[in-house]
């Protein structure tokens, strides 16, 4: 039960110390590389650039990307490598898609194994996977020499080099292999036609002979590790890593769920060793792993520990009366009949939606960990986690600084931090002051409009969506659950989170298909647009803002200065974001998982 | 003329007035109605949010009323909220209003010293004409005698006398003020007790230091602060983050609605508070930091006024702000550390010279000297010389003291020159004329000022006598005084002309962090921009014309009232009691006016934590009654939720309005302690007492019988 989840922190913990020491040395440049890696290195240096230069080098990639990934999904009819002629897919979705790509997100309207061949795989989601993950550890990288006082940040296109070359590919060299010997497949060929065990598993012809299954296949183990060292979540199949092949072994599970999170633990603590700061560093560390300990211990009690409550039923019928609040209309009841509870063992907790190969509680566990980090891969299904238990991967979402992905989640919490600074930091007699400098009224105008994106772009769309058929028509259950499959939907687009809650109907599948999901194109629209705004204001704003601050001169700390590296700090670090984000999200949280956990059947459960 | 100074006492305390007086409180009360028009309303941004939700609430009662909304809650219930609602903005304002009427009050009776007087101006010829200090421009010469009050700002270039300068300082003691020394500062409005001065009029009348602190008292030129700048920024920042959560919830209850009307087989809607709009106005503005919107400019006013009642002229709210984050502090040596009158204690001879010899060269040299020092050696040669023996003989030339020179003397007819000064500066002038420094010299000035007394070398031509010995005594307290700015987070420096010796021996004694001996005001401005360029924010006072470029360069430039028109130019504060342990008064105050407000805000965002409990319940208590487990505190009714909620946020303004006149108790216990205090304090208790509040709100109501 919590073997699997203590195990994962400790080794992450154990390995996040070491690598930082590497990653520091890296992003400091104080390497040496290899004459035919140096060549690469030399010809990308365009020359030592200003945050507003670095900041617009990466816009300008970022429009590099977008327009590649477009034209690429644009040829999937026409390229090789398309032995099964995957036609184009629908407009709606190849927008939403190169967007969700691009932006770290990887939520999939669209099934990988369904509808995407081995050239989309290969040209599209691979690349993308690389590239689009290291935008936010270079963002990061450029904050950090902002805060250090330079007034040059480096080069964004060898930070980017640095990132794929040196970090992102031997890492996920390693974690291939040990996925291929796990037995995660790894060809060019697009399917393997088998015989199944259960004769007539798949059916029968017309000659009363059993059906073949055809299972497709593909490079799954060369996307399989940047989609989790990334935290890009993008899986090859629709299933995710609850497919057997995209996650065939405990071990490969194991270490799926390690890698998502190496690296957002890694960047906490170089950002501390590249400051030489490392005891604030390590007070930050500490608050996220409290919170994502709270997170998963909560997805874990609520979803392996709780029977799920569809089966416990509800033994006397009871009503409630609805409060007129004086207006004119009658009063209303809502009656409750009795419900038996059915006959399902559940001392393992509810087992609905989960892939049992890996234990009870490797469901809950990965669910928790995919939204603190929003890698969004998932192992099991999340709209068959207990209600209350879905509250958790919400969390995570909204909060986003549980970690978060990489070098994001460090920029979020630091949005946090800079508000909390702000409120309490007054609080010792002194004006804010954050790493020894002044925290004044424009860095605080470019932190609140970063920190002002995400609940906008999860509380709007929601509200329009719920309140219309666009979320309506493609929820599939009415209600509190409804409701949450939409919120769920937004703040895994705003988070750049790219993990489902499904039942949702987001598919549209190929252009011609006679019955898409009948709101397909505003979830599409609405989702990519979430994605694009929420992946570069919260990048761009920060950035500047560090800029602004590193301008600054450092105030020597005296008994007078609030210091950030002690308890106190830490407390108020996480009664920042723990107060903040409920305040955001509470009504949410109370419309749909509150609701229906504490709603009887049929109302909840 | 001998001229001994009075000091004021340390750290006196400021008079104590009571924080509420029915007369202010009604002109308060009358300016906060005035302040609800939105144009002036407007630049409090939280408060105009409440505003404007008053005023949609004050719509939706008139379509209630008028029988167009329909289904929607009752009336009474929409008055009362839209009561409370105003309410709240007038609260707001109050709070306002009455720190701008205490100010007021305050500045009007400082006003009173600033009334026009007879004044006497003095013509280019040395003729006399009558006039009034509303006629006077700066530059101007008036003449003052004895009873009469001093015209205007101004700084006396002929004569010394006595004043009395308990109008604007509250003291009662008389102080000296006398030409040409760094004590020739006077004030408008205060009275000359003896003598006759000619004062050079500095400030024409209405353009003093204090009027313009009186300006900045009444709010008539407030202008906000840096951090208040940023603080309201933040502030409308949260504003709009909370209508960015309550506006979806219009629609997110209409799901629900929806949901359960469909669920019940309604033809029609099913109506719930969730979408009632004056509901949503209520909890928006329960959410936005309206305590600290209401209260912020009020801790501001109130922060100059507690500024101003311990004697200090700010010229800006920014300096008093500025204050609370001074690192370093700079104390001169003489008058803050030590008593500064330094008196001859010892003769000390070198090289066969006789102590006769001695001490008629050092009273020579001290016979136009002025200063007590001065003063002190000749009275303490008098006692075995007779006075004849060191008249100075008709012709001689006085050489002055230079802070540059740090030497002063006489030039005798007949050739000799006489000198004493610092020993360092006397070695240079004797070297420079090619002589020797005796031998034996150096361990006796060491001896000396390893016992932390000053030595004076005193020389004869080419030849150098022997040794004043110079004894100052520690102000009293001034340790205690100094380990208190240590505790609160401060360096303190001192700052000597004396050589370092004697500044190690008086710096260890008062327990300073460091010091800066031999200072002339060339290395005080270079040390002084040094530690700038290490990011430290520098308070010093000064009261010289020396001091004027260190007081114009430090972030705090205390100027004492008694000195030069330069000074307090150039300096950004002005302490009328000339109490320069006055600075650590200045930067507990900018360090209360920083923490009231950082109190106030976390205090105002903590809040809202219980009020959600209360009102989200409510709002969905006629579509998801189970969500009724959520409301902890068992309140009433969901309408008797609200309005406790509503109320309890207009409430907390008035009854925090003491604490942002007062400001949060400021103890030098160091940041961690300070920050653990407040974070449980004003955090922890933002958390708690709304729940406790509010349920105590509901409960009045229901045993009123006010709710349904």
């Amino acid at each position: 039960m919590w073997t699997l989840p203590i195990l994962l922190l400790a080794v992450t913990i154990l390995l996040s110390i070491p690598l930082s020491r590497y990653f520091a040395w890296i992003m400091e440049g104080r390497y040496r590389a290899p004459r035919w890696l140096a060549w690469f290195e030399r010809h990308l240096d365009t020359g030592e650039q200003d945050w507003k230069q670095y900041t617009v080098s990466m816009l300008v990639f970022s429009v590099v990307l977008f327009t590649f990934g477009y034209v690429v999904l644009c040829l999937q009819p026409i390229a090789p490598l398309n032995p099964l002629h995957r036609g184009i897919l629908a407009p709606s979705a190849i927008f939403n898609t190169v967007i969700s790509f691009l932006t770290n997100t990887n939520l999939q309207h669209y099934s990988g194994d369904q509808h995407l061949s081995n050239f989309s795989q290969i040209f599209f989601i691979l690349p993308n996977m690389f590239l689009s993950a290291s935008i936010g550890f270079c963002a990061l990288s450029a904050i950090i020499r902002l805060f250090r006082g330079q007034a040059t940040v480096g080069n964004y296109f060898v930070d980017m080099w640095r990132v794929v070359a040196y970090i992102y590919l031997p890492a996920a060299m390693i974690s291939g292999i040990i996925f291929m010997h796990e037995g995660m497949p790894m060809t060019y060929r697009t399917e393997q036609t088998i015989t199944t065990l259960e004769t007539g598993a798949m059916g029968t012809d017309a000659q009363g002979h059993a059906n073949p299954q055809n299972i497709i296949v593909g490079p799954v183990a060369a996307v399989i590790p940047i989609k989790m060292l990334g935290t890009n979540g993008g899986g090859f199949y629709g299933m995710n890593s609850a497919h057997p092949l995209e996650n065939p072994t405990a071990l490969s599970n194991f270490v799926t769920t390690f890698d998502m999170m190496i690296f957002p633990f890694t960047l906490v603590l170089m950002y501390g060793r590249m400051l030489r700061r490392k005891r604030h560093a390590a007070v930050i560390y500490s608050v996220m792993l409290t919170l994502m300990v709270v997170l998963i211990g909560w997805t874990v009690i609520f979803d392996t520990l709780r029977p799920n409550p569809a089966f416990t039923g509800n033994p006397a019928a009871h009503s409630y009366t609805l409060p007129a609040n004086g207006s004119a209309a009658p009063a209303q009841r809502i009656s409750v009949p009795a419900v038996a509870a059915l006959p399902v063992d559940q001392r393992l907790g509810n087992l609905e939606g989960k892939e049992l190969r890996f234990g009870t509680s490797a469901g809950a566990v990965f669910a928790a960990i995919t939204t603190d980090v929003t890698c969004g891969a998932v192992n099991a299904e999340h709209d068959s986690l207990n209600p209350i238990a879905s509250l958790s991967p919400l969390t995570g979402m909204w909060l986003n600084c549980v970690f978060g992905g990489k070098g994001v989640g460090m920029i979020n919490l630091l949005l946090f931090l800079i508000v909390g600074v702000f409120l309490a930091g007054q609080m010792v007699g002194r004006s804010p002051e954050y790493l020894g400098r002044k925290v004044g009224a424009r860095e605080m105008k470019l932190a609140m409009i970063a920190l002002l994106v995400h609940p906008v772009l999860i509380l709007g769309p929601s509200g329009l969506f719920a309140a219309t058929a666009w979320g309506t028509k493609a929820e599939s259950n009415p209600g509190p659950h409804g409701f949450s499959q939409i919120v769920y939907q937004f703040s895994s687009a705003s988070a750049n989170n790219g993990s489902a809650f499904d039942g949702l109907g987001v598919t549209y599948g190929f252009n011609n298909n006679p019955s898409p999901a009948p709101e397909a194109v505003p979830l599409d629209i609405a989702t990519g647009l979430v994605m694009l705004f929420s992946r570069y204001l919260p990048i761009i704003a920060p950035i500047a803002m560090a800029a602004f601050l590193g301008r600054k001169k450092i105030a020597p700390v005296s008994l007078g200065t609030m210091r950030d590296d002690t308890v106190t700090f830490g407390l108020l670090l996480l009664g920042t974001i723990v107060i903040i984000g409920a305040l955001l999200f509470l009504p949410v949280a109370a419309l749909g998982p509150l609701a229906e956990h504490f709603g009887p059947i049929p109302f909840g459960g | 003329m001998s001229i001994t100074v009075t000091e004021a006492p340390i750290g006196q305390p400021a008079p104590k007035r009571e924080l509420f007086n029915a007369g202010l409180a009604m002109a308060a009360l009358k300016q906060s109605v005035v302040m609800l028009r939105p144009d002036i309303q407007w630049r409090n941004p939280v408060m105009f949010v409440v505003e404007i939700g008053a005023g949609l609430t004050l719509g939706s009662i008139v379509r209630a009323a008028l029988g167009l909304s329909g289904t929607g809650p009752r009336l009474g219930y929409l008055i009362a909220l839209d009561v409370w609602l105003w309410l709240t903005v007038l609260f707001a304002n109050f709070a306002t209003a009455f720190a701008e009427e205490r100010g007021r009050a305050q500045a009007a009776s400082m006003r009173r010293t600033r009334v026009a007087t007879p004044a006497s101006r003095l013509r280019a010829d040395g003729s006399v004409e009558a006039t009034t200090s509303v006629g006077l421009t700066p530059g101007d010469r008036v003449v003052v005698n004895a009873g009469e009050l001093i015209p205007g700002d101004g700084e006396i270039i002929e004569g010394a006398a006595s004043v009395d300068e308990s109008a604007i300082t509250g003291e009662s003691a008389a102080v000296i003020r006398a030409a040409g020394g760094d004590r020739s500062g006077v004030t408008g409005g205060t009275r000359l007790l003896s003598d006759r001065v000619v004062v050079q009029i500095s400030a024409g009348f209405g353009q003093s230091f204090l009027d313009r602190m009186i300006a900045l008292v009444e709010g008539a030129v407030r202008q906000r602060t840096p951090n208040e700048i940023a603080l309201t920024l933040v502030l409308t920042a949260f504003s709009l983050i909370f209508l960015i959560v309550v506006v979806p919830l219009w629609p997110m209850a209409y799901n629900a609605e929806q949901y359960m009307a469909g669920y019940l087989g309604l033809s029609g809607a099913l109506p719930s508070l969730g979408t009632d709009v004056p509901t949503l106005i209520a909890l928006l503005v329960c959410l936005i930091p309206t305590t600290i919107g209401a209260l912020l400019a009020a801790i501001g006013i109130a922060g100059m006024d507690r500024a101003l009642r311990a004697n200090i002229i700010a010229k800006s709210g920014k300096a008093v702000e500025t204050a609370g984050d001074v690192d370093t502090v700079l104390f001169d040596k003489t008058g803050t550390i030590t008593l500064g009158s330094r008196r001859a204690s010892d003769f000390l001879p070198v090289g066969g010279v006789s102590q006769q010899e001695l001490r008629i060269a050092a009273a020579l040299a001290s016979s136009a000297d002025q200063t007590p020092e001065g003063q002190s050696i000749v009275t303490a040669v008098l006692a075995d010389v007779p006075s004849q023996a060191i008249e100075a003989p008709k012709g001689a030339q006085f050489v002055p003291f230079t802070a540059q020179t740090r030497m002063s003397g006489i030039d005798l007819p007949d050739g000799r020159r006489v000198r004493k000064g610092a020993p360092d500066a006397i070695a240079d002038y004797l070297r420079a004329q090619g002589a020797q420094v005796p031998a034996a010299l150096t361990p006796l000035i060491e001896r000396v000022a390893a016992a932390g007394s000053t030595p004076l070398v005193v020389a004869d031509n080419l030849r150098a006598l022997g040794i004043v010995v110079l004894e100052d005594t520690l102000k009293p307290n001034i340790s205690a005084r100094i380990a208190q700015l240590r505790q609160m987070g401060l360096r303190t420096i001192m700052i000597t002309g004396d050589n370092r010796l004697t500044a190690a021996t008086i710096a260890r004694h008062a327990g300073v962090d460091d010091f800066l001996a031999e200072a002339t005001p060339e290395t005080k401005l270079t040390f002084l921009r040094k530690e700038q360029a290490e990011g430290k924010l520098i308070a010093m006072m000064g009261d010289g014309t020396n001091d004027a470029p260190a007081l114009a360069q430090a972030d705090i430039g205390l100027a004492m009232n008694s000195g030069t028109q330069a000074a307090k130019e150039a300096g950004n504060m002005v302490d009328l009691d000339s109490d320069p342990t006055k600075l650590i008064e200045v930067v507990t105050i900018g360090k209360q006016l920083l923490m009231t407000r950082g109190a106030l805000t976390t205090f105002s965002i903590a809040n809202d934590v219980a009020k959600y409990f209360a009102i989200v319940p409510a709002l969905f208590a006629g579509t998801l009654p189970w969500l009724k487990v959520m409301d902890i505190m068992h309140l009433h009714s969901p309408t008797s939720a609200i309005l406790s909620a509503v109320i309890f946020n207009a409430l907390i303004i008035p009854l925090l309005i003491p604490v942002a006149l007062k400001g949060v108790r400021y103890r030098p216990l160091g940041a961690d302690v300070l920050l653990r205090r407040n974070l449980l304090v004003w955090g922890v208790g933002g958390v708690i007492v709304p729940f406790i509040g509010i349920k105590l709100i509901d409960m009045v109501m229901v045993t009123m019988h006010l709710v349904t």
